[in-house]
């Protein structure tokens, strides 16, 4: 069975709920978005980003309330170089959403969204300790995986595998 | 962590230690017997999956995938068979998803029993645990006959499965499954109308439901507190849609509730497996797709492209479309999902998982905070974790 092609422009996508109610609030927040193998993936800016997640968890239409994940991709050696991913779940709606952040590698830091769903506690303390990704307004920002006194970040891709011991 | 008063103290319960079900050491700040505060300090398991799948084939990964939750690891398989399978727009032939839906819910009975013995054992019930570890000793040697190993089986392949089943073994498994509802009964018998379990568990370890969402957790400990959720029913993958299962909900939310969720997802999912022995179709047990599949044994002794196939396929990998996906499955403790991100190439970019122990430990506090010592141990017990998972 082939793939369908991926929709990647956001005009394409506009009659979506998600895109729709995300564009309505504010078109700046939105740097771009997605479909592709029947998921919805949506760029957000980081500048904005605390007020989109507050929407999509409180808004009556979307209720995005639980927080699947939180997670990192390293683009190195291409800027910007950090994709944070966030996976976004409505319980009630039964569906689900990808929010991804763009990070350059000289300004790795983004508000933490412990505000709004605590679940992002470990998650964020995990991207911190293996990407080195600040997250700001986090209360415990230590390492999580790797021993308190590693030095570096294990799952950058300059990082090898086989590590530095 | 430092005490915050002076008739505080921080109480170490190491990463050894016998209730804690594997290398998780809490910190409890405790008054007297009461629990102040605790943190759990994780990463004693943290063998880098993760990272060292971005250095393999796409196949070559699936038995790294059995070592994250080694307590269900068919399931781990199937998620990430799963999401390769969805990257790559593969359609897998009926026999195999239902092969896959009856070994996963055999995994599924597999990792509750150990949950149950291991659970009850630490509240003080001894004989439990025997009982659910001899049942445990069958399903693991229908494990090894049907893939040749007792616990990190890696049977699925993306694609569909290794082998086909071994003869006698559906009359195995349906002599087994007969006989389990009434195993699950001797455990009932011995622990629910229990004074003393209900005494250590009714009450205890309360998480409100939407508690229980904010911080994230999924599976049989959101179930317990009232959430109506299961992704074999809400999103359903490799053929759950033609299985008829019931999913308990409980609403007290308490360690009582959960264990009787689980015990009931015992008794669902026996039924699952007797429907898939009852319907299971014909046919092939893996895709028709020569440049991911490998090519049948008999097709690659005696035809020349097979046999490039299969060369091909072993020693340079298959390459993906670019793209990522995120496919989310019902494991014994919640919401396992993989986030793959390919770039084209044979080797994935990126595997994340996103493991269920992870996300519950962080209810762990939550539960625990105004209880005492005791009651840690059989919050840990209901909630269910597998530091393998926890830690990647």
């Amino acid at each position: 069975m082939p793939l369908a092609p991926a929709v990647t422009d956001i005009n394409l996508l506009k009659d979506r709920l998600e895109v729709a109610r995300l564009l309505e609030w504010n078109t700046a927040a939105v740097a771009g978005a997605k479909f592709d193998r029947n998921e919805l993936t949506i760029w957000i800016e980081r500048a904005h980003l605390l007020d989109a997640m507050t929407l999509l968890r409180d808004d009556t239409q979307l209720r995005f309330n639980l927080l699947s994940d939180v997670t990192c991709v390293d683009w190195y050696p291409s800027e910007p170089r950090f994709e944070v991913v966030y996976e976004l779940r409505s319980i009630q709606r039964n569906k689900r959403l990808r929010i991804k952040v763009k990070l350059g590698s000289d300004d790795a830091r983004i508000p933490s969204v412990i505000g709004i769903w605590l679940s992002s506690n470990f998650f964020e303390r995990e991207v911190f300790d293996l990407f080195g990704i600040h997250f700001e307004g986090h209360p415990y920002l230590r390492r999580i995986m790797m021993p308190e006194d590693w030095e570096g970040h294990p799952m950058r891709k300059d990082y090898p595998v086989e590590g530095y011991r | 962590m430092d005490p915050a008063a002076d008739r505080t103290m921080v109480l170490n319960m190491g990463p050894q230690h016998p209730s804690t079900h594997g290398v998780l050491r809490l910190l409890i700040e405790i008054d007297g017997e009461t629990i102040v505060r605790m943190m759990p300090d994780i990463g004693y398991l943290h063998t880098g999956i993760e990272k060292t799948t971005e250095a393999k084939f796409y196949q070559q990964v699936v038995p790294l995938t059995d070592r994250i939750d080694y307590l269900c690891p068919m399931t781990n398989n199937l998620a990430y068979c799963l999401a390769v399978e969805k990257l790559l727009g593969l359609e897998i032939p009926p026999r195999a998803q239902w092969i896959r839906v009856m070994l996963n819910e055999l995994t599924r009975i597999n990792s509750h029993l150990v949950w149950l013995g291991t659970h009850a054992m630490d509240i003080g019930a001894m004989t439990v645990f025997l009982y659910c570890f001899r049942e445990r000793e069958d399903v693991l040697r229908l494990f090894e006959m049907v893939s040749g190993q007792r616990m990190m089986t890696s049977y699925f392949r993306i694609g569909g499965l290794a082998l086909d089943l071994p003869l006698g073994f559906l009359d195995r498994l349906k002599k087994f499954a007969d006989r389990f509802p009434g195993n699950v009964d001797e455990y009932e018998n011995l622990l629910t109308a229990n004074p003393i379990f209900m005494e250590r568990t009714k009450g205890v370890a309360y998480i409100s439901a939407e508690d229980a969402i904010a911080l994230g957790t999924t599976g049989p400990t959101l179930r317990a507190s009232g959430v109506d959720t299961d992704l074999r029913r809400d999103e359903p993958y490799s053929g759950y849609e033609n299985f008829k299962f019931k999913v308990p909900v409980r609403t007290e939310g308490d360690v009582y509730a959960r264990y009787l969720c689980r015990v009931q997802e015992l008794r669902e999912s026996c039924s699952i497996v007797q429907q898939a022995i009852a319907g299971l179709p014909e046919g092939r047990y893996k895709a028709d797709a020569p440049k991911v599949v490998l090519p049948d044994r008999e097709n690659m002794k005696t035809q020349m492209e097979s046999l490039i196939y299969h060369f091909k396929i072993v020693t340079e990998g298959f390459t993906v479309p670019a793209g990522e996906v995120y496919q989310a499955i019902e494991s014994p403790r919640g919401e396992m999902g993989y986030y793959i991100v390919s770039d084209g190439t044979a080797k994935p970019y990126r595997v994340h998982m996103r493991s269920p122990s992870f996300a519950n430990l962080q209810a762990l506090p939550k539960m625990c905070e105004g209880r005492m010592i005791a009651d840690v141990v059989a919050a840990i017990g209901s909630i269910d974790i597998v530091l393998g998972d926890c830690d990647r």
